[in-house]
């Protein structure tokens, strides 16, 4: 290396960064600071021309203040300059300037692009270098325009240099993770999946970052990358420690290129050509035995790289899940890290063996470390490293270890850095309710928890322990008596006050025939808490003292005495206020047959998913949470999704937020007008029937599009289209659906099915005959359905399609567009009539306003349509605003005939368009028009809308 | 990798590399975070630790600390490796490298991190061909500059 290549010659920015050095304090340096800036803008500023080697020194200082963390907003133009000068390292610092000061001005970014340009086809390496990496650096969506189009050719050319070709490759990559849609795949790609068989190792670990970025979204385009990365992988894990010459590092033969390797193969599934297959296997084996082997060196780079490269063949291993073998001895591997003296080591053990507890191969392999694992949440210094074991416990836990591992938990739990005690705490919490067998168990763990770390224990949990109690009736009294003796301590947590307090509200009967705990007793050790507790605890503690009125009639004057008392009747908490009120008076003037009705024994909630374990998975990520019975738990999830009913309850108190019936439940579903704008067909159908199959991506969208035609594609994937074409008339209907094999295999058990829930089974009839189980290649089926609208509905039906394909199951649902609005008939009425009619529909519940966002411009011609397309009829020359649309119909059912107007008014004044129209009848005709609107305003309309809707229901009905 | 920042023990910021696009704000109080949690720990701690939704590899080179945040999939131990390597880069380039090389000739820094890394990801592994690329940038400069800098370097750091 050259001397006089260090540092090139900037005198005044090597005294510069000296001065700032020297300066004794924050103020001196931002005065010398500001004198250099006030210096640079008068010579950016004077008429003298600069010479691009002053023009450089200064940028160079700017970015320098710039890096000490001060902001800079001049100096970009003369960056800009320094590009297109043809000293090297003058365009040098313009590029570094531009990479580190990105600045979204788009008259810049013109430069600039045009400079990069230049120096693209310059064909000067270094030029072309320098550009590349600006692009790289910079990474935003205007160069990504600029330039997608063009770096997969400089990729791909023949005569390209290697290093542009490194270049290149990641150049692209970052343009591609910025935007996507820009890097138009074609036929560069296989030309780069090539790469991979390049004699130069620079370019191929630079292609095989591309390649596994490029695989991850496009795994079918680059499957050939596979064998490739087999053969390359191969041919480096057995090759000499010094084969590689510079590449050999440490005596790891190509670690990095070896971890990228192994990185692309987990974007797919295992080979299947049997061969690759086989030398992958070897490869892994070979690996896994160079980890027994002595080491070459004492050097701890040596190590890192040659560990790096089994972790990640671990990693793949993993991924695969399907070689028990490989799986074993990778878990062996990992359980000897876990003693390892190099604490990296023990953590990188623990956290893959994560992962391998999941998997059903070494999910017995990993559990024979639990000593070890536990050893280390005692004895490790380091906090992340205990963090790692935690959830490494959490990992391998079954209903044979539970025990064990609860108490471990809850023992570390006592002396637990403050920063993991929540997620310990949820942990403990969901492997006690997963794993028990004994709910006697269950409920002290919980106490446990809340003697320990009550601070840290959340709200999900302690509702979560009610709930249990509350629907297991064995466990009820042996609460009621823990609880009892819990709440004996002289300072217990706030939330043993919580759980004590609604237990034996519900169950305190249970222990009162003990004279230790008697009503009395009870009572007294409950209020001997209220005044340390704050309201929501003290609300809380009213609910249960009525509760005990009606329990224990004994207690019953002493219990209004206290409600009775100035601190709770004047209380200055409303709530409080409010409850000490209400509770008082019921337990004067309520007869004990009502009391008793009035403060029935909670019922049993529904089950449910744990809340506790949503919590952790919003904490963590749900992918750090999921182990086989989580997955398979969260899938049924998805089914079943939906707001749960909140539990049915007698006795009503104010407020749902402290109170002991608004436990956990969903939140009432809001009566009135709906909410605004984006997603609102979701809310109307938000209860997807229990289809064999989630609904396939994008019929959403699809299913929109029919509210207001009959007629189109309603799926399409690769292998199967999806047609309609429907006719309504008054109440009646008839579907035609047609199914497209678009493949040239025949699928067979080919069994459509149409799901309606149970009430909209009541409302909505379908009728239809079996279709042909098998459907040959290239043909088309039809499937007829006979529609007949009893009554109102607000759901769908959705149609889910099982077949074989090859040999693969393929499940398919879909929304089926039959929605209230198709049995509209239009209605033509006159000016008056309408606003007359129009007017008498203005009761509060007869209305719904919504206003929403919406963003393109509206064409009068479309609405139109759509108001057509929609079902009512449009009127015209009613309004006196012609710029507003009217409708009017009527919806058939069976049952009953619905009345409806429309009215749209776009409000071209202050850039607002209004949105403006009148639904009679249902929320569910509003939900659906409002539904229209918005998506097409969404696509046309750049402008704020305001979309409003009255909702009425007509006399008679 | 996200982001690579190289700091002092008294927490200054030496060196800042992002592979992501954030505003200025946002940066300065990711790295205000992580030199706080990073000088708090303890020598003999290990080099990983979870951030957010993201890993930090770390590892202290005499007064420097090197920085690396990488997301979920990755490798630790190979980042802990690129880091060496850079500074092998460094070390080889400025001869036995110190903070001081790094304050003075940042740019230099910042061009040996590029022809190193790319987008985030390893470009080229051989020390010899970073520095190759290097040398030859260096050798295209200006003829007047070239006997200035070091002497200059060496009369401040002596001073």
């Amino acid at each position: 290396m050259p001397a006089v290549s260090k540092g090139d010659g900037m005198r005044g920015l090597a005294v510069f960064i000296s001065d700032i050095r020297n300066c004794k304090s924050k103020e001196a340096e931002i005065k010398r600071i500001n004198k250099e800036l006030a210096n640079i803008r008068s010579k950016f500023k004077g008429d003298k021309a600069l010479d691009g080697y002053s023009k450089k020194k200064y940028v160079c200082k700017l970015l320098f203040i710039f890096l000490l963390g001060h902001d800079i907003d001049f100096g970009h133009m003369e960056a800009v300059n320094l590009l297109s000068s043809n000293r090297y390292t003058e365009k040098q610092i313009g590029y570094l300037f531009i990479s580190v000061l990105v600045n979204s001005n788009s008259e810049l970014i013109r430069l600039i692009n045009n400079a990069i340009k230049n120096d693209l086809a310059s064909r000067n390496p270094t030029f072309m270098g320098l550009a590349l990496h600006c692009i790289a650096n910079v990474g935003s969506r205007e160069m990504a325009e600029a330039f997608a189009g063009e770096i997969p050719k400089i990729l791909v050319a023949g005569d390209t240099m290697d290093s542009v070709k490194q270049s290149a490759a990641l150049c692209l990559l970052r343009l591609y993770r910025t935007s996507p849609d820009l890097v138009p795949m074609g036929d560069w790609t296989s030309r780069v999946v090539h790469l991979l068989n390049d004699q130069h190792l620079g370019v191929v670990t630079a292609a095989t970052s591309l390649i596994t970025t490029l695989a991850q979204k496009n795994p079918e385009e680059f499957k050939t990358s596979v064998s490739l990365a087999v053969s390359r992988l191969s041919r480096i894990v057995t090759s000499a420690s010094t084969d590689l010459q510079d590449y050999t590092y440490y005596f790891v033969p190509a670690p990095w290129l070896s971890v990228k390797l192994l990185r692309l193969l987990q974007c797919y599934p295992p080979p299947e050509d049997p061969a690759v297959r086989g030398r992958l296997t070897e490869c892994l084996e070979t690996i896994l035995n160079k980890a027994q082997e002595p080491p070459k060196s004492k050097k701890v780079q040596h190590s890192n790289a040659k560990n790096a490269v089994l972790f990640e063949a671990i990693s793949l291993i993993i991924h695969h899940d399907s070689e028990p073998n490989l799986l074993v001895r990778a878990c062996n591997q990992l359980g000897q890290f876990l003693q390892h003296r190099e604490t990296n080591l023990r953590y990188l053990a623990l956290e893959s063996m994560c992962t391998l507890a999941s998997s059903e191969f070494s999910h017995e392999a990993v559990k024979t470390h639990i000593e070890t694992v536990i050893n280390a949440l005692k004895t490790e210094r380091d906090v992340s490293v205990r963090q790692r074991a935690v959830d490494l416990l959490y990992a391998m836990c079954d209903r044979s270890n539970a025990q064990q591992i609860v108490a471990e938990m809850l023992s570390y739990l006592e002396t637990a850095d403050y920063s993991i005690r929540e997620e310990i705490v949820l942990k403990v919490a969901i492997l006690a309710e997963k794993y028990a067998v004994d709910y006697t168990w269950y409920v002290d763990t919980i106490l446990n928890l809340i003697r320990i770390a009550g601070d840290y224990v959340s709200e999900e949990v302690w509702y979560r322990v009610i709930q249990i109690v509350i629907n297991r009736d064995d466990v009820q009294g042996y609460a009621a008596k823990t609880v009892f003796e819990a709440l004996q301590a002289p300072a217990c947590h706030e939330n043993l006050v919580k759980v004590g307090g609604y237990i034996l509200g519900e169950f305190g009967n249970l222990i009162a025939g003990d004279p230790r705990s008697s009503p009395l007793i009870q009572f007294n050790l409950l209020h001997s808490k209220f005044h340390l507790c704050s309201v929501p605890t003290r609300a809380l503690l009213l609910s249960t003292y009525i509760k005990f009125v009606n329990l224990f009639p004994e207690v019953k004057t002493t219990i209004q005495d206290v409600l009775r008392s100035d601190s709770q009747l004047k209380n200055a908490d409303v709530e409080l206020q409010q409850r000490a009120v209400e509770y008082l008076r019921l337990s004067t003037v309520a007869s004990t047959d009502i009391l008793a009705t009035v403060l029935e024994e909670m019922p049993p909630f529904p089950e449910r998913e744990s809340s506790i374990l949503a919590k952790l998975k919003k904490k963590k990520g749900p992918n750090t949470v999921t182990d086989l019975e989580d997955a398979k738990r969260e899938r049924s999830a998805d089914v079943n999704g939906g707001p749960e009913p909140a539990p049915a309850s007698a006795a009503s108190t104010p407020s749902p937020s402290a109170d002991l019936l608004g436990l956990g439940a969903a939140p009432p579903a809001p009566v009135g007008p709906p909410p605004s704008s984006g997603g609102l067909l979701v809310d109307v159908f938000s209860d997807s029937p229990s289809a064999v199959a989630p609904l396939a991506p994008g019929s959403e969208d699809n299913f929109a599009r029919f509210v207001c035609k009959n007629n189109g594609v309603l799926f399409e994937n690769q292998l199967l289209q999806i047609g309609l074409k429907s006719e309504f008339r008054q109440n009646l209907g008839r579907m035609f659906i047609f199914y497209g094999n678009k493949t040239s295999t025949q699928f067979l058990n080919f069994t459509p099915t149409l799901i309606c829930s149970d009430d909209l089974q009541t409302n909505l009839s379908l009728q239809t005959k079996p279709v042909d189980p098998t459907v040959d290649g290239g043909a088309q089926v039809q499937q007829v359905v006979n529609i007949e609208c009893v009554s109102d509905f607000t759901e769908a039906p959705v149609l889910n399609i099982q077949f074989r394909y090859g040999g693969t199951f393929q499940n398919v649902s879909v929304k089926l567009p039959i929605t209230l609005n198709k049995f509209f008939q239009p209605t033509e009425m006159a000016s008056q009539d309408f606003f007359q009619r129009w007017k008498q529909l203005s009761s509060p519940q007869q209305e719904v306003q919504n206003i929403f966002k919406a963003k393109h411009p509206m064409d009068t011609e479309i609405t139109k349509a759509k108001i057509i397309g929609f079902g009512s009829a449009l009127l015209e020359d009613v309004d006196p605003n012609p710029a507003n649309f009217v409708g009017a119909g009527i919806i058939h059912t069976k049952t009953t005939q619905i009345g409806c107007l429309l009215r749209l008014e776009p409000n071209l004044q202050a850039q607002v368009r209004l949105l403006e129209e009148i639904v009679i009848y249902t929320q569910v005709v509003c939900l659906l028009w409002c539904h229209v609107c918005s998506k097409w305003s969404h696509l046309r309309s750049s402008h704020r809308c305001v979309h409003l809707c009255n909702l009425h229901h007509p006399a008679g009905t | 990798m996200q982001f690579m920042l190289l700091f002092s023990r008294q927490g200054k910021l030496r060196l800042q590399k992002w592979y992501i696009s954030l505003s200025d704000k946002e940066k300065k109080k990711i790295t205000r975070e992580l030199v706080q949690t990073i000088l708090a720990r303890k020598p003999k701690m290990c080099n990983f630790l979870e951030w957010r939704d993201l890993k930090i590899v770390y590892k202290r080179y005499a007064s420097l600390y090197f920085c690396c945040a990488i997301e979920d999939q990755e490798n630790e131990l190979i980042t802990l490796e690129i880091i060496h390597r850079y500074v092998e880069l460094l070390d080889k380039y400025f001869g036995s490298v110190c903070e001081l090389d790094i304050i003075f000739n940042f740019e230099k820094a910042y061009f040996i991190l590029d022809e190193f890394l790319l987008g985030g990801e390893v470009q080229e592994t051989s020390k010899k061909n970073v520095l190759k690329a290097i040398e030859q940038a260096d050798l295209l400069q200006e003829v007047i500059n070239s006997n200035i800098p070091r002497t200059l370097l060496q009369v401040i750091l002596v001073y």
